[in-house]
């Protein structure tokens, strides 16, 4: 199994989710998270003191994959995300070895 | 018809109708209080918050008392040597009737009173935003009580109270240009010269935390503002009042113009927090004014309050001092400015037939104006700090470093102001009052032996 983990910008989060459900992803995980890569961050002025602020707001989107799926899932989500212009995020993924539905007690694939 | 015995003919009636409008007017002005604790509590940081809100909120209990107690008789009793009022009749309030009317007008001395208690109360709650997020609750409410003994209720007598020194030299204030924010703004520098700046000023971000809470604190503020305005002639016999609350409008939604020009221009955005610091220097540069002018003069005004109040909150960055929400550049700068032009735009046929410079009045008005800016400003500033001074040696103005850092809200309130989520909230626990069992078996559904 494999973790992908996806930190997007926040307003293509639909187009993405869209893209997970339609390869048939049945449960994935959203949090509200700030970040930075390489984009610079922006500037906002309150009565004329200007804040950098670089640490910009994203969603990291979870979900829980079988091995032979991960690649594909994968590509659906950088396509999704993708703007094409600096701070569209980033998508990785990393191996699991214990997955655990807690309704049934299900474990590993059978379990996503 | 036969006239009215001579007695009858010089004895004002109380009028109903200006009674009622006053009354209205008073609770208008009560409104701003909560109305600038949120226009400056969403200014702040979240964990700064509820001291906020609670530094303005807590004025409404302890100058209420104090002018009961003593405060209506320094501030409006018998003069002496045009510095301070005293009535001892007044004392606690319990001298006065029913009907008793103020002087001069057709309210009753209650509903004067209680209409310049809320002016009272505002006042030391516009000198907390220079002060944001470090100094102790305990402190600050000491403070309230002394600022308004010694500072607030000797100058509103100067200013508005008969035989006071500025009211007697023709200083034209019409609702507290000097007496509330020229006051405020020079207590607010005197007070954060002493105290220094927060932790990590100027270094640190320090947005906002929340604008829409700001905007609806000025919304709050311009409309109390209404009654703190044209309810200070106490009374709708001339129209006097009717030309105070058209210029209050007109002044403050040219401000809102001016600030948003100003920072487009030099900043390239117009920002929420710029419209409602516009209508609140302009509703601060109008006060003083409002009855004097025309409204083309009110508009003139507030353009005028609009950018210099915007370029003048910059200042704290490049003279050091941390003016916290900008008390000194919206209130001393806006106060100062519609006092003086006073001088320059009074008609003659508003409040007065005292004109103007520009409308051939000569310059005799304007200094007036100055010399009545210029003592408010210079006591207040001097006695401020020295009460910030006082305390700060005595009993400690800050809160210790560490409840700067991690928030004021918790180390001087125990509380947080927002839960949107629910998590991390601990283990509950209810109060240990003879009924805790029960209130115990209540909240776990256990009976316990």
């Amino acid at each position: 199994m494999k973790l992908i983990t996806a930190v997007v910008r926040p307003h293509r989060l639909d187009e993405v989710k869209n893209a997970l459900q339609a390869l048939g992803v049945h449960g994935l995980t959203v949090t509200e998270a700030r970040g930075h890569g390489r984009r610079p961050g922006h500037t906002e002025v309150y009565r004329g003191a200007e804040y950098t602020v670089d640490l910009t707001p994203k969603v990291r989107i979870e979900v829980l994959a079988a091995d032979e799926d991960a690649g594909r899932l994968i590509d659906a989500v950088v396509t999704a995300a993708r703007t094409g212009t600096l701070g569209d995020g980033k998508v990785w993924s990393v191996p699991v070895d214990t997955a655990v539905r807690v309704r049934t007690g299900e474990r590993g694939v059978e379990a996503l | 018809m036969a006239p009215a015995t001579p007695l009858a003919a010089d004895t004002p009636a109380l009028s109903p109708a200006n009674t009622g409008f006053m009354l209205v007017c008073t609770a208008l002005v009560m409104l701003m209080t909560p109305g600038l604790a949120f226009f400056y509590g969403g200014m702040v940081r979240v964990k700064s918050t509820l001291n906020m809100l609670m530094m303005s909120f807590v004025s409404l209990g302890i100058v209420t008392v104090l002018w009961v107690l003593y405060g209506f008789s320094l501030a409006f009793g018998t003069d002496t040597a045009g510095l301070i009022g005293w009535n001892p009749h007044w004392l606690g309030l319990s001298g006065i009737g029913r009907t008793d009317l103020w002087d001069g007008t057709t309210i009753p001395v209650l509903v004067f009173l209680v209409f310049q208690m809320m002016f009272a109360v505002l006042t030391p709650a516009l000198i907390s935003g220079a002060l944001a997020d470090r100094v102790r609750f305990g402190a600050w409410a000491l403070f309230v009580a002394l600022w308004a003994t010694v500072v607030y209720f000797p100058v509103a007598h100067w200013v508005w109270g008969a035989g006071g020194w500025a009211y007697r030299l023709g200083v034209i204030d019409f609702a507290g240009g000097t007496a509330v924010h020229v006051n405020a703004g020079a207590a607010a520098l005197g007070v954060i010269l002493v105290i220094g700046k927060r932790a990590g000023f100027g270094t640190d971000p320090m947005r906002p935390h929340n604008l829409p809470l700001v905007m609806l604190g000025a919304g709050l503020l311009w409309f109390g503002w209404f009654g703190f305005n044209a309810g200070s002639w106490l009374g709708n016999d001339d129209g006097v009042g009717a030309l105070m609350f058209v210029n209050t409008q007109v002044a403050t939604g040219a401000a809102v113009l001016g600030w948003l020009a100003y920072e487009k221009l030099r900043h390239g955005a117009c920002t929420t927090l710029g419209a409602a610091s516009g209508a609140v220097a302009g509703l601060v540069a109008i006060t003083p004014s409002g009855g004097a002018v025309s409204p083309l003069g009110a508009l003139a005004i507030g353009v005028c309050a609009g950018v210099l109040c915007a370029l003048a909150v910059g200042l704290k960055y490049r003279l050091g001092y941390d003016d916290s929400l900008d008390v000194v550049g919206v209130h001393l700068v806006g106060g100062v400015l519609g006092s003086l032009l006073v001088g320059l735009l009074a008609t003659g046929t508003g409040q007065s037939d005292v004109a103007g410079l520009f409308y051939g009045g000569g310059l005799g008005q304007f200094w007036k104006q100055c010399a009545g800016v210029l003592a408010v400003l210079a006591y207040s500033l001097v006695a401020s700090a020295l009460l910030a001074l006082l305390l700060d040696r005595t009993i400690g103005m800050r809160v210790a470093r560490e409840a700067e850092e991690s928030g004021i809200d918790g180390t001087e309130h125990a509380e947080t102001a927002y839960d949107f989520s629910g998590a991390g909230g601990g283990a509950g626990r209810t109060p240990s009052a003879p009924d805790a069992p029960a209130a115990e078996r209540a909240r776990t559904g256990k009976v316990t032996a």
